[in-house]
């Protein structure tokens, strides 16, 4: 067997990582019945600091109070407890092939402090973004295709379809 | 055993945090393991440079499904008890496209940014921060958005419905798609000139 590469230029090859993928999320709509998620629990978790910081607010907006229910707090939602999960998946596979290190990653034509800045930004439209289609990538287009649905295939073409024109626009960020 | 395991009560809810750690430990692995924990290696698939993200993501979407469609025909999964999330179609295409304008910008998406967050990218963690301020944003504007979110609702519609076609005809087609797409992307590798990252 080859020797494993530590130096963090190592990958698994990529359909085999797309067939591990796409055995977890089998076995996730097989041991749960529903798909897997990222955005969700980021929802969650604004949903119940909102409520702990301003309760009444959180009861009265239309939007908080869908995700609020009396006996359960929204923090036990079971997406929280997967993107711990996904975290420590990350560090371990980043620590197997030797990927641990604190740096900003950003093309050589931009610098780091505005590479910080569109990230930002473009993790808050994402945020957004997510709120409409009623998840991101994870959980509507990945999971939605698994099972077919219209809206997983849909949200897919809306995601990627859009992010080809607006990577040629914003195309001096990273080429 | 039938699944879904959890609806079915063959596994009792209290499991379900448990799995949902050790799932997401095995999504988390992968996407790490894949390359998705780099903005550069993401956007390599919106310029042509490198189709990692295409060829992950089809390969896991047609092999979920393929188990899916073969679990439910043998009768071991019930598949009409999966959850299908509802399909509003306005709010679908538009939040789609908000989240393609926030992928060019921030170079990943919310799960691959946790991947990048657990091995120390610091971008990952500003576009991290950056979602929990825009789903705050999008809770407080709720009223704004509140018609066109719950505008065109088509419930759990399914893909091959719409085009009216045999579930089977068309996941069939989504492979061939799929299989057709790896190929062009090997080609596209080829003239496009090598980004260094």
């Amino acid at each position: 067997m080859e020797k494993l590469k530590r130096d963090g230029s190592f990958y698994i090859n990529p359909y085999l990582g797309g067939v591990l993928l796409g055995l977890v999320l089998f076995a996730t709509y097989y041991v749960t019945g529903r798909g897997l998620g990222a955005s969700g629990a980021v929802k969650s978790t604004v949903v119940t600091a909102v409520h702990a910081v301003a309760p009444a607010h959180a009861h009265h907006s239309g939007y908080y109070s869908k995700f609020l229910s009396e006996d359960e707090s929204p923090m036990s939602n079971w997406l929280v407890f997967e993107v711990i999960g996904v975290l420590a998946g990350g560090f371990l596979s980043g620590t197997l092939y030797g990927r641990l290190k604190l740096k900003v990653e950003h093309s050589p034509k931009i610098s780091g402090r505005k590479r910080l800045a569109v990230a930002l930004l473009g993790g808050m439209l994402f945020g957004i973004g997510s709120q409409f289609a009623r998840g991101c990538t994870s959980g509507a287009a990945l999971s939605g295709m698994a099972v077919l649905s219209a809206s997983g295939i849909i949200t897919m073409m809306a995601i990627f379809g859009s992010a080809y024109l607006f990577s040629w626009i914003f195309r001096k960020l990273w080429i | 055993m039938v699944g879904p395991l959890i609806p079915m009560g063959v596994i009792p809810e209290s499991w379900n945090n448990v799995i949902a750690l050790l799932l997401g430990m095995g999504f988390g692995f992968t996407l790490e393991a894949s390359g998705f924990s780099s903005s550069r290696k993401i956007m390599g698939t919106f310029f042509g440079y490198d189709f990692v993200v295409l060829r992950v993501f089809f390969t896991a979407a047609v092999t979920a499904m393929i188990g899916i469609i073969y679990f439910d025909y043998m009768g071991w999964m019930d598949a009409s008890l999966l959850y299908i999330n509802p399909y509003y179609v306005m709010s679908a295409v538009i939040g789609g496209i908000i989240m393609g304008l926030g992928f060019a910008l921030g170079g990943f998406c919310p799960g691959t940014s946790f991947c990048g967050v657990a091995i120390g990218k610091i971008d990952a963690m500003l576009f991290s921060g950056g979602l929990f301020i825009g789903v705050f944003l999008f809770s407080e504007m709720y009223p704004l958005f509140e018609k066109l979110y719950n505008s065109h609702n088509e419930g759990s519609a399914m893909i091959y419905d719409m085009l009216g076609m045999r579930q089977t005809v068309f996941a069939f087609l989504l492979i061939v798609a799929a299989v057709g797409m790896f190929y062009g992307a090997d080609w596209v590798e080829k003239k496009v000139k090598k980004v260094e990252y």
